[in-house]
C-alpha cells in the first residue's frame, strides 16, 4: 500500500498513558460506550477512503450532549487528539484517526427530538441518517432537500462537517443553505447553541463557518434543519448525446435560457455502461455522454419545462431522449445513478475525486482529464452533478498492487489542479480530508491558508481537533 | 475619506493604519450609515473608489465585481440578460434618511436581505467567494467562483454580514438567477396576526412555492400600494414563475385560502411595487428617527412578541417571512430590555436596532447580545483577522477593549 499522505506522528506521551486514559474515559460514559478491544477497533480505523488506515487509541460512542461535553474537557485538558465520527462514510479520509487519538463516534445520537411543521424545521441529533428525516415527515409532505448519494447511511451531523450537497442541489443548495441552527461542543467541553429556528444570525455566522469545517471547530452533537413542502410532482428525462462537449454546451444553454432543473446529471460512456450492467435502467448505450435532467412542479408545468429543454437538446444534436412514463421508470433512472459508486466498485477499485469547475470549463476539463488518466495507463469513467459543476471521476485500479495505486492517486491529483487551473476548486462535497490537504497550497496563497489556519485556532488552539486533516502539516499555529 | 482606486492602495492604507494602531470607518457608499453601534474612528475608508464588473457569464449563473461598485450598475447588466440577485436585497435609503449609492460590497457586508430570502437564502447564501484586506493589510482571498465548494474554512460566510469588523472587501463573487417571468399576489383580508400567521405557515406547507408571505395589520396597510389595498389587515403571498404555471398555482392557493378570509389577486405590476415596499420598509420611511427594530425569531412566535409588547409600551409592526421577520417601529423609548427578553421567553432570536436618536444609539446595543462563550469566540476570531482592532471599532459590540 502506498502512503504518500502524511500523518502526524502520534504522541508518545498520550500512547504510553493508554490505559489510564481508557480508565478515565469509562467513567465519563455509560458502560458499552467505550470501544477499547483491538478487533472492536478495526472497524473505526479508516471510512470510505479506504487507502488509508489507523488504528485509534479508543472510540467512544456518547448518547448525550453532556458525555460529548465531559469528553471534550477530558482530552482538551490531556491535549488527547479527537477525531469526530458519523457513520464512517467520507470520502476524503476525514473520518480517519490517528493512533493517539480517541474517536468521538455520533452514530448513537439518533432521535428526531423535535419536528415542527408551522416553522418548517426538524431538530435531530447528529446521529440521525440523512434520509431518516425526509422519511419522517414525507408523509406529511415535507422532506429534507441535501441529498448526498449515501444518504441512506451517512449521518445529519458528518453532512455538516462536509458541507455535503448531492444531485438535487442545483435547485436547493447544499447543508449550509438548509441548516438553522446547531448545538457545538467546543474544543475545552463548553456547549454552545448557534442559531436556532430563526433565519440569520446575531452575530458573525459561526454557523456558517463550523458547516463544512470537517469536525475541526467543535462537535455538533444537535441540529435544526429547514424542511420544505414536496414538490406535487418530480420527473427525470434521460438525454443521450454523441459528445461530452454536446452535453455540456445543451446544460449551459438550457441555464442561460432562465431555466433551472432540479437536478442536471451527467455520466461518461465508461460509467454509463457501468451503471447500466448493474442497475438495468435502461440507459442507451450507444451514445458517448448522458444527462439526466429532472423538472418538479405539477404536470402541466413539468411538461411546459420539459419541452423546452428538448428543444434545446434537439440544438445540440441530441440521439437518445427518454421521458419516463411511471413512477417506477423515474425510480430506475435513478437507481442507475445513484448506485454509480457501488457499481464501479464491483469492476473494479476506485478513486473518486470530486474537483468542481466552471461550468463553460467542463467539457474542456473533461477531455483534459481523460488524457492524464490515459497518460498513466488507467481508465476513469466520469459520473457528476453538471449543473454546478462538481465532478466526479472515478479513477479505475487495482488496490492490491502498489504501482497501480500510486498512479492512480498521482493522476487524481492532477485532475483536481486541472479544475483549480480551469477556475474551479479542489472540492466540491467531499471535503479535504486527508486526501487534498497537500494540495491545498495550490489553490490559496500562504496569506489564504495562514488567514484559515488563524480562524481554525481561534476554536482550537491546540489543534487537537481532527488535527492531522484539511490544512497542510507545516506552518500552522 | 480613503477611496483607494486599487487593492494595494486599500492595502497599503490599512497597513499604515495598523502600525499605528489608528481606526478606520469601513464603509461603501454610506447608505447604511447608521448600522451598529457608534463607532469613533480618526479615518474613513471606503471601496467607493473600486468599481466594476470584472466577470460575468450568465450562462454560469455567477457574477464578480469590485466592492464599490453601485448595485444599480449590477442590477442594470444582470436585467439585461433576464438574472438578478434572487435574495432581493434591500435599498435602505428611505428608512434609514441617508443618500448616496448602495454597492455591492456594502449589500454583502451587512447581508441584506429581502423578502425571498426564507426560501431562497439570504445574500450570504448567495456569495461565492471574496477578496478582502485584513486589519495587517493582507489581502486575502477566500471562496471561489463556483457554486459548489467545501475547500478549506467558509471566511465568504464569516465576512459576510460582519459590517467591515473582519476585512475590508474588495471584490466579490455572488450567484445569480434567472428571474421569474412574471409574478402574482394573493390578498385575504381581515386576519387577526396570529390567524394570518396560521394562513402563512398553511400555504408554506402546500406545493405551490410561495416566495413572499408577509402580513400586513391594518395600522401599515394605507402605507402600500397608494393606499390601495382593501380595508382591514391584509395578508400577502407572492407566486413567481412562468405565466401558466403561476397561474394554475394561484387558482390553487387561492382555493386553499378561501377558509381563511376574502381572497383577491394582484396582477405583476402591483405586485411588484408591493413587495418592494415591503422589501424597502415602506411604512416606516416616515424621515423620522423614531427607534425601528428588525427582529427574526420563528415564524409561529413573531406575533406573540408583538402582542406582548403591545400590552406594554408603544409599537408597531408588521411581519415578512412567513411572520418570522419583524419590523417593528417604537412611538419613543426603543424598550430594548423587554423587547429582547420577550424574544428569548419565545424560544429565542434576535433583534437589531436599526434606527434611532443619537442618545438612544449610544445607549442601546444595536446588536442581540451574546452567550459569554460565543461573544468571547467572536471577539477571538476578530482578533485573528483584525488583531489591532482598527477596523469599525465596536460597531458590532459594545466597545470591547483589548
Amino acid at each position: 500500500m502506498t502512503e504518500a499522505i502524511a500523518f502526524l506522528p502520534p504522541r508518545a506521551d498520550v500512547l504510553a498513558r493508554r490505559a489510564e486514559i481508557l480508565a478515565d474515559l469509562r467513567e465519563l460514559v455509560p458502560p458499552g460506550r467505550l470501544v477499547e478491544e483491538n478487533n472492536a477497533l478495526v472497524p473505526f480505523e479508516t471510512d470510505g477512503f479506504i487507502a488509508y488506515r489507523r488504528r485509534p487509541l479508543a472510540v467512544v460512542l456518547p448518547e448525550t450532549t453532556a458525555q460529548v461535553a465531559a469528553v471534550m474537557k477530558y482530552c482538551h485538558r490531556y491535549g488527547i487528539p479527537v477525531v469526530p465520527r458519523g457513520a464512517g462514510t467520507s470520502l476524503s479520509g476525514g473520518a480517519i484517526p490517528q493512533e493517539d487519538a480517541v474517536v468521538l463516534g455520533l452514530s448513537a445520537m439518533t432521535r428526531i427530538l423535535d419536528v415542527d411543521y408551522a416553522n418548517r424545521t426538524a431538530t435531530v441529533q447528529a446521529g440521525v441518517t440523512n434520509l431518516a428525516i425526509s422519511d419522517a415527515v414525507g408523509s406529511d409532505g415535507f422532506f429534507y432537500a441535501p441529498d448526498p448519494s449515501s444518504q441512506l447511511a451517512c449521518t445529519i451531523g458528518g453532512n455538516i462537517g462536509m458541507n455535503s450537497g448531492g444531485a438535487h442541489c442545483l435547485k436547493y443548495g447544499v447543508t449550509t443553505n438548509n441548516l438553522l441552527g446547531v448545538k457545538l461542543v467546543l474544543v475545552d467541553g463548553t456547549v454552545v447553541d448557534l442559531g436556532g429556528q430563526h433565519l440569520d444570525s446575531e452575530g458573525y455566522d459561526l454557523l456558517g463557518l463550523v458547516c463544512g469545517s470537517e469536525g475541526q471547530l467543535g462537535i455538533v452533537t444537535e441540529a435544526t434543519v429547514r424542511l420544505l413542502a414536496k414538490p406535487e410532482g418530480a420527473r427525470p428525462v434521460l438525454f443521450g448525446f454523441e459528445s461530452a462537449e454536446a452535453a455540456g454546451s445543451c446544460v449551459a444553454d438550457v441555464i442561460g435560457a432562465g431555466i433551472i432543473p432540479v437536478a442536471i446529471e451527467f455520466m461518461d460512456k465508461p460509467a454509463i455502461q457501468i451503471c447500466e450492467a448493474f442497475a438495468k435502467a435502461g440507459y442507451p448505450l450507444d451514445v458517448e455522454a448522458l444527462l439526466i435532467v429532472e423538472v418538479e412542479g405539477s404536470e402541466a408545468e413539468m411538461d411546459a419545462m420539459l419541452a423546452s429543454i428538448v428543444a434545446i437538446a434537439k440544438t445540440h444534436g441530441v440521439k437518445t431522449v427518454r421521458e419516463c412514463q411511471s413512477a417506477t421508470e423515474a425510480a430506475l433512472i435513478w437507481k442507475g445513478r445513484k448506485s454509480a459508486f457501488g457499481a464501479t466498485g464491483r469492476i473494479a477499485d476506485y478513486i473518486c475525486m470530486d474537483g468542481t469547475v466552471p461550468l463553460s470549463q467542463l467539457a474542456d476539463v473533461l477531455k483534459k482529464t481523460a488524457e492524464i488518466v490515459d497518460r498513466y495507463g488507467l481508465r476513469v469513467a466520469n459520473v457528476f452533478h453538471a449543473g454546478d459543476g462538481n465532478m466526479h471521476p472515478l479513477i479505475l485500479y487495482n488496490i492490491n498492487d502498489p504501482q497501480d495505486a500510486a498512479k492512480a492517486e498521482a493522476a487524481g491529483m492532477e485532475i483536481l489542479k486541472l479544475c483549480v487551473d480551469a477556475g474551479g476548486c479542489l472540492t466540491g462535497e467531499h471535503g479535504v480530508g486527508i486526501e487534498k490537504r497537500d494540495l491545498m497550497r495550490h489553490q490559496f496563497s500562504d496569506i489564504d491558508l495562514a488567514q484559515q489556519m488563524a480562524v481554525r485556532s481561534a476554536f482550537d488552539e491546540g489543534w487537537i481537533l481532527n488535527p492531522s486533516k484539511v490544512f497542510p502539516l507545516e506552518g500552522r499555529g | 475619506m480613503l477611496t483607494p482606486a486599487t487593492e494595494t492602495e486599500a492595502s497599503d492604507i490599512i497597513r499604515a493604519h495598523a502600525e499605528i494602531r489608528t481606526p478606520i470607518h469601513i464603509r461603501g457608499g454610506g447608505t447604511r450609515a447608521g448600522f451598529g453601534n457608534l463607532v469613533n474612528a480618526a479615518a474613513t475608508l471606503s471601496s467607493s473608489g473600486l468599481t466594476g464588473i470584472t466577470a460575468y457569464n450568465p450562462a454560469e449563473m455567477v457574477m464578480t465585481a469590485r466592492a464599490g461598485t453601485p448595485v444599480a450598475e449590477i442590477e442594470a447588466a444582470l436585467a439585461a440578460n433576464g438574472q438578478g440577485m434572487a435574495f432581493e436585497p434591500m435599498d435602505h435609503r428611505a428608512v434609514m434618511g441617508t443618500t448616496g449609492t448602495p454597492t455591492i460590497g456594502g449589500l454583502f457586508a451587512v447581508n441584506s436581505s429581502g423578502p425571498r430570502r426564507f426560501t431562497a437564502g439570504a445574500a450570504r447564501d448567495h456569495l461565492l467567494g471574496i477578496r478582502f484586506v485584513n486589519g495587517t493589510g493582507e489581502l486575502v482571498k477566500a471562496g471561489g467562483r463556483v457554486m459548489k465548494n467545501v475547500t478549506g474554512l467558509d471566511l465568504v460566510k464569516l465576512l459576510a454580514g460582519s459590517y467591515g469588523t473582519l476585512g475590508f472587501l474588495t471584490e466579490v463573487t455572488f450567484k445569480v438567477l434567472p428571474t421569474p417571468k412574471t409574478t402574482a399576489t394573493i390578498l385575504i383580508s381581515g386576519l387577526e396576526d396570529e390567524t394570518a400567521v396560521r394562513a402563512m405557515a398553511a400555504a408554506m406547507s402546500m406545493s405551490v412555492e410561495v416566495s413572499g408571505a408577509a402580513h400586513l395589520p391594518e395600522s401599515v396597510r394605507g402605507r402600500f400600494l397608494g393606499s390601495t389595498l382593501p380595508e382591514g389587515p391584509v395578508t400577502v403571498l407572492r407566486l413567481e414563475g412562468l405565466a401558466a404555471s403561476v397561474a394554475v398555482r394561484a387558482d390553487k392557493l387561492e382555493a386553499a385560502m378561501t377558509g381563511f378570509g376574502p381572497v383577491t389577486r394582484l396582477g405583476a405590476d402591483e405586485s411588484e411595487v408591493l413587495w418592494r415596499e415591503i422589501r424597502d420598509v415602506a411604512p416606516y420611511a416616515d424621515s423620522t428617527d423614531r427607534p425601528l427594530w428588525r427582529v427574526s425569531m420563528a415564524p409561529s412566535r413573531g406575533h406573540e412578541l408583538v402582542a406582548g409588547l403591545r400590552l406594554r409600551a408603544g409599537v408597531d409592526a408588521f411581519y415578512d417571512w412567513q411572520g418570522g421577520l419583524i419590523w417593528m417601529r417604537m412611538e419613543a423609548d426603543p424598550e430594548a430590555d423587554i423587547l429582547r427578553h420577550g424574544i428569548r421567553s419565545l424560544g429565542g432570536g434576535h433583534a437589531t436596532l436599526l434606527r434611532a436618536n443619537p442618545e438612544i444609539r449610544t445607549a442601546t446595543p444595536a446588536f442581540e447580545p451574546q452567550s459569554r462563550p460565543v461573544a468571547l469566540l467572536s471577539e477571538r476570531i476578530r482578533g485573528k483577522l483584525d488583531p489591532h482592532g482598527i477596523f469599525n471599532p465596536g460597531l458590532m459590540t459594545s466597545g470591547v477593549s483589548r
